[in-house]
């Protein structure tokens, strides 16, 4: 590390100094990026200490519900030797600064951030208590080594010095390029459960999300967008919009018509008075009718090579029996609490923007190229983001651009809102998938062959704006859970095959990306080999996990606390999945019954092996939190399209679970000596295929196609 | 036997039934004069029956306590429950999304000032009444809202009624318009307000 | 000229009195606690107190609230202290946050109503208001715990 990574800059507004502590760690995937070249000088990278004494975090993530506001704290805290209360945390912008360790962008996403923040945090925190220490030691006099610190502050002899006093001198010391980092045994934060510290602010209203942003002379704006992907204003007749009380200008932009007025309900009262008329294009001709035939046929073939061992056709040929399935998984709407919106605002050479994003320096480079400017004179403000799920981390940053194109058009700042509406119909969704699997058995009903090939739109061809076009043509987003499952390299012969498809209709990852579809397959398959080979579903299961310990241990922590061998009452049915995906390893039972034709889940029990978790109760509460999203798929999700439309459009038609559907949840966390995985994503996949797993023990029915409420449901007596 | 006794049970039903309805004087009762005519009766309830069984009239009158929703009358979103008044419970009353007049839009509660279900000690059930049972339903007052006949005919005008036939963007209306449906309900509640015989 | 009094203030406010509630709170008055999420009462996130009642602000016209009392999120509490807010807090409820302002207008109510509320009137109370991060197991528990400091605090 070296002493210009380390600065001293201007003056607070108070009048004292501020010190930052800058902690970049070399960039694994630089080689791919612009990062390579040195990072930028910025004021703020992960600490602050100003001689006020106030000590800020900066986050190179942003909170959007998984507790990172909480964790990374924890974790420089946890070296800072501070208390938790004295932290003022607060979102990063765009900068370089604050790449993804592995992924090399700024970017929120993959249940990531406590794992590949883990040692940049925790050595921000050591190497700012060491100079604070060392400043300590010299204006004492006394000795380093009798120098110790305390709750923020340094006991040097009889002497004790707020960092804040120490903050000046500290900033002026070398860096140390290594640092000594406490031990497990010596942790005060890490691995025990600390409390939100965003939840005071959430309970009160303070709490600002981009929807909350409004300063004198802003204006809001909404878009008419086109009812069908792909589609283009052919014309447009603005009068009556115009007249509507409160309306201050119509602009066309690329993506529709904006209707900018004094606040949101003129401005939609104005888009209702819009007459436009749309060039529909080649979207037109998309229906999921036709998309499911069409992915159908092709999945009956086999795609590129994703996985492969031996020869599946023989091995096939050569089975005791044959069980075939065809899958279908919907478009799916990740639907956050607050609809997507952004605030603009253009000066003479430079853009301020506001908006919940996962993904700030897309948006930034985004902006900066509509705009004609230096991204460096584009500053990206992160308040709080009201749910992301994936849907703020938009490669081809549809809204942020949107609405830069919006203030650009009418020369006045404005926060660009979407409707609920305007937010379920804008396309990014997790992609339709098909998969056709073909399995062979050999007399005891254990797989010996297995073919398995999965249609649909690339993910990652979609992220080409922020990670550049796919060097391989199979996307692991599309196969993840497939590919690599300990089920199928056991499988003597396999194939895993891939059609990449094309689309208008944009596609985006969506809470546990391909594990959404994948996991479903795999585990209801699985089920469904049990079942046939009259073995009990965790007993088959274990089976194969031999060479998987942590497969293994989540599964028998579960089924151990979950009674799993305990006979229901009469008329409930359980049933069980096991899935790795994002490092972690996630066990799941779920306890259902059947009544008037639907599914009703009682009781999810879950165990969770994510390696060390830093914050238990955060793990948990994430947990329960996929758990509830994963219900809401297997249940409800699903979106469809007529004549290139989509048909759904609120809540009404896209229906998320609700208290009196939220079942009984029980998590537990293996203790694990394992590599850190995540939390946020990882109880997602389990919990659609463990529902109807236990759907199948009530029913004797298998459901191929989600969501449930599809299915007219009977008990079997 | 049987049937002679079962055919002497309807006989004694309905008498009791006509002779509630003597006990009007034509005056009270709106100038409705009762002239029995079972005949023209079951086939004007028919017609009311239908308009009840419409999602604009059961969808308010459910068998349990949760109202029903939409034009294909599914289990109202959200569980919202009758409670003692028929208002509501708690932070899901009625009038908390249901205003005094329709929302526009598509999918937007559909209001009345006087927004709510029977009360949970007079439930009204229409859902999954035979025409025979809701026609029976009807006319006893221990079970129709305490309703004598001047009572059940204006409750052909009642505004949470009319609502029925201005259900707010988007959803169907009745099988008929309110003023066919007046004069059928009018008709069988006159000829003697006889119960169809399933 | 539409009199509102929100929060004990009262306010004038010039708009048409067609206007949601919801956006006259918001976008005239600026108080951005009270959250837009569905616009059709659908999801709760909106939900203020009409004269004590938990109506949804973005299906509300402003002029149904005219001379009525509202009380917001805001308005909830003097100092962060209503015996939800605090159970909140203890079960480290909320996630991304939106929601809850919703969450906590709707509880309010319940609690009001019912000191004891038991499983089944939670769900009674609280299935109109949406939570996509699913934290409902967390809202029950605090709602449960807040009936019980109510109930203590009434003791003491």
């Amino acid at each position: 590390m070296n002493r210009r990574n380390f600065i001293q800059s201007g003056a607070l507004l108070g009048g004292g100094l501020l010190i930052s502590f800058k902690i970049p760690v070399a960039n694994k995937l630089a080689a791919l990026n612009e990062a390579a070249e040195g990072v930028a000088f910025t004021p703020n990278a992960f600490l602050n200490i100003g001689t006020d004494n106030s000590i800020t975090v900066v986050l190179s993530h942003v909170e959007m519900g998984q507790g990172i506001w909480t964790t990374l704290p924890m974790l420089l805290a946890e070296e800072l030797d501070v208390d938790l209360e004295q932290i003022t945390v607060k979102h990063s912008g765009a900068d370089k600064a604050y790449n993804h360790n592995v992924y090399g962008v700024q970017i929120t996403g993959g249940s990531s951030t406590t794992w590949s923040e883990f040692d940049r945090y925790r050595n921000a925190g050591a190497t700012a208590r060491i100079l604070l220490t060392q400043a300590a030691a010299r204006r004492s006099g006394v000795a380093l080594q009798n120098c110790k610190t305390e709750k923020g502050t340094v006991i040097a002899g009889g002497k004790k010095y707020t960092y804040g006093e120490l903050a000046a001198d500290a900033a002026l010391l070398p860096v140390p390029s290594k640092v000594p980092l406490r031990t497990p045994a010596d942790w005060k934060y890490i691995g025990k459960s600390t409390k939100r510290l965003d939840a005071a602010v959430k309970t009160n209203g303070e709490a600002i999300f981009g929807m909350d942003i409004h300063f004198p002379g802003l204006l809001t704006a909404v878009v008419a967008h086109a009812p069908v992907f792909g589609g283009k204003v052919k014309s447009f007749d603005a009068g009556k919009a115009r007249a509507v009380k409160g309306v201050r200008q119509v602009v066309e932009i690329p993506t529709g018509v904006a209707v900018i007025a004094d606040h949101y309900y003129a401005a939609q009262q104005g888009k209702k008075a819009l007459q436009i008329i749309w060039e529909d294009g080649v979207g037109a001709q998309l229906s999921t009718v036709k998309q499911t035939a069409a992915y159908k046929k092709l999945a009956a073939t086999n795609g590129l090579t994703a996985q492969q061992k031996g020869d599946v056709a023989i091995a096939l040929a050569k089975s005791a029996k044959v069980i075939k399935a065809e899958y279908v998984f919907p478009y799916l709407a990740h639907a956050p609490m607050e609809p997507l919106n952004c605030t603009v605002k253009i000066d003479k050479d430079s853009c301020e923007i506001w908006t919940g994003t996962q993904l700030p320096g897309g948006e930034q480079a985004a902006a900066a190229k509509i705009l004609g400017l230096a991204p460096e004179k584009v500053k990206i403000n992160i308040p709080f983001l009201g749910g992301g799920f994936g849907r703020r981390a938009t490669p081809a940053t549809d809204f942020v651009s949107e609405a830069v194109h919006i203030a650009k058009a009418c020369g006045k700042p404005i926060k660009m809102v979407w409707s609920r509406e305007d937010d379920m119909k804008s396309g990014h969704y997790r992609p339709f998938f098909v998969h056709n699997v073909t399995t062979g058995l050999d007399s005891k009903g254990m797989p010996i062959a297995w073919k398995h090939n999965i249609v649909g739109q690339s993910i990652m061809k979609a992220a080409t704006p922020a990670f550049g076009p796919p060097q391989n043509p199979i996307d692991d987003t599309s196969v993840e859970g497939v590919k690599g499952s300990p089920y199928l390299t056991s499988v003597p012969d396999h194939f895993v095959g891939l059609h990449n498809t094309d689309e208008v209709v944009p596609v985006l990852w969506f809470r546990s990306v391909g594990h959404t579809h994948t996991a479903y397959v795999m585990e209801t398959m699985m089920d469904e080999l049990a079942h046939n080979a009259g073995q009990d579903p965790v007993e088959y299961r274990r089976s194969f996990f031999k060479e998987h310990p942590r497969h293994l241990a989540a599964l028998n922590l579960v089924t151990e606390k979950g009674n799993w061998k305990k006979a229901l009452p009469k008329g409930r049915y359980k049933g069980v999945a096991v899935t790795e995906a994002f490092g972690s390893f996630v066990a799941t039972i779920a306890e259902v019954s059947i009544l008037n034709g639907q599914v009703k889940v009682h009781k999810i029990d879950c165990a969770i092996d994510c390696g060390l978790a830093v914050n238990p109760e955060g793990v948990k509460a994430q947990s329960e939190s996929g758990i509830i999203f994963g219900l809401t798929m297997a249940l409800y999700g699903e979106l469809t399209l007529e004549g290139g439309k989509l048909q759904q459009n609120n809540f009404y038609d896209y229906k998320i679970a609700r208290m009196n559907e939220t079942p009984e949840i029980n998590v537990y966390i293996v203790e694990s000596n394992g590599k850190m995985g995540g939390a946020g994503e990882c109880a997602v996949p389990p919990t659609a295929p463990a529902i109807a797993n236990a759907v199948f023990a009530a029913t004797g029915k298998r459901i191929y196609n989600l969501p449930v409420m599809n299915h007219k449901l009977t008990e079997q007596a | 036997m049987k049937k002679l006794i079962v055919f002497s049970f309807i006989l004694f039903t309905l008498s009791l039934i006509i002779l509630s309805f003597k006990t009007e004087t034509p005056n009270n009762a709106g100038q409705l004069v009762v002239r029995k005519d079972s005949v023209a009766s079951v086939k004007a309830f028919k017609k009311v029956y239908t308009v009840l069984m419409s999602a604009r009239c059961m969808n308010c009158h459910p068998s349990g306590d949760v109202p029903l929703q939409g034009d294909d009358s599914h289990l109202h979103t959200m569980g919202p429950k009758r409670g003692i008044d028929g208002k509501g419970v708690y932070a899901m009353k009625c009038s908390n999304c249901h205003q005094a007049t329709n929302t526009p839009g598509l999918h937007t509660p559909p209001g009345n000032p006087n927004w709510h279900l029977p009360p949970a000690n007079m439930r009204m059930v229409f859902q999954g009444r035979t025409p025979r049972q809701l026609a029976k339903q009807l006319i006893d007052p221990k079970q129709n809202g305490n309703k004598d006949l001047k009572k059940l005919i204006e409750h052909a005008d009642d505004g949470l009624v009319l609502s029925g036939w201005n259900p707010g963007e988007g959803r169907k209306l009745p099988p008929m318009s309110h003023a066919e449906f007046k004069k059928a309900w009018l008709t069988w509640l006159s000829t003697g307000a006889y119960a169809p015989s399933k | 000229m539409v009199s509102l009094t929100i929060n004990g203030v009262q306010r004038q406010i010039d708009a048409d009195p067609d206007m949601p509630l919801l956006w006259v709170i918001r976008d005239i008055l600026g108080m951005t606690g009270t959250k837009f999420g569905c616009g059709v009462a659908q999801c709760g996130a909106c939900t203020v107190h009409l004269n004590g009642e938990a109506v949804r602000s973005c299906v509300t016209k402003v002029s149904r609230a005219a001379g009525q009392q509202i009380t917001t999120i805001e308005g909830l509490s003097v100092n962060n202290n209503h015996v939800l807010q605090k159970a909140w807090v203890e079960f480290d409820v909320p996630q991304c946050g939106y929601c809850q302002s919703g969450q906590l207008m709707s509880a309010a109510v319940l609690l009001r109503e019912n000191p004891n509320p038991t499983d089944q009137d939670i769900d009674d109370a609280m299935s109109g208001n949406i939570c996509r991060c699913g934290t409902y197991p967390r809202i029950r528990a605090a709602i449960h715990q807040a009936a019980k400091m109510q109930q203590e605090g009434a003791k003491s």
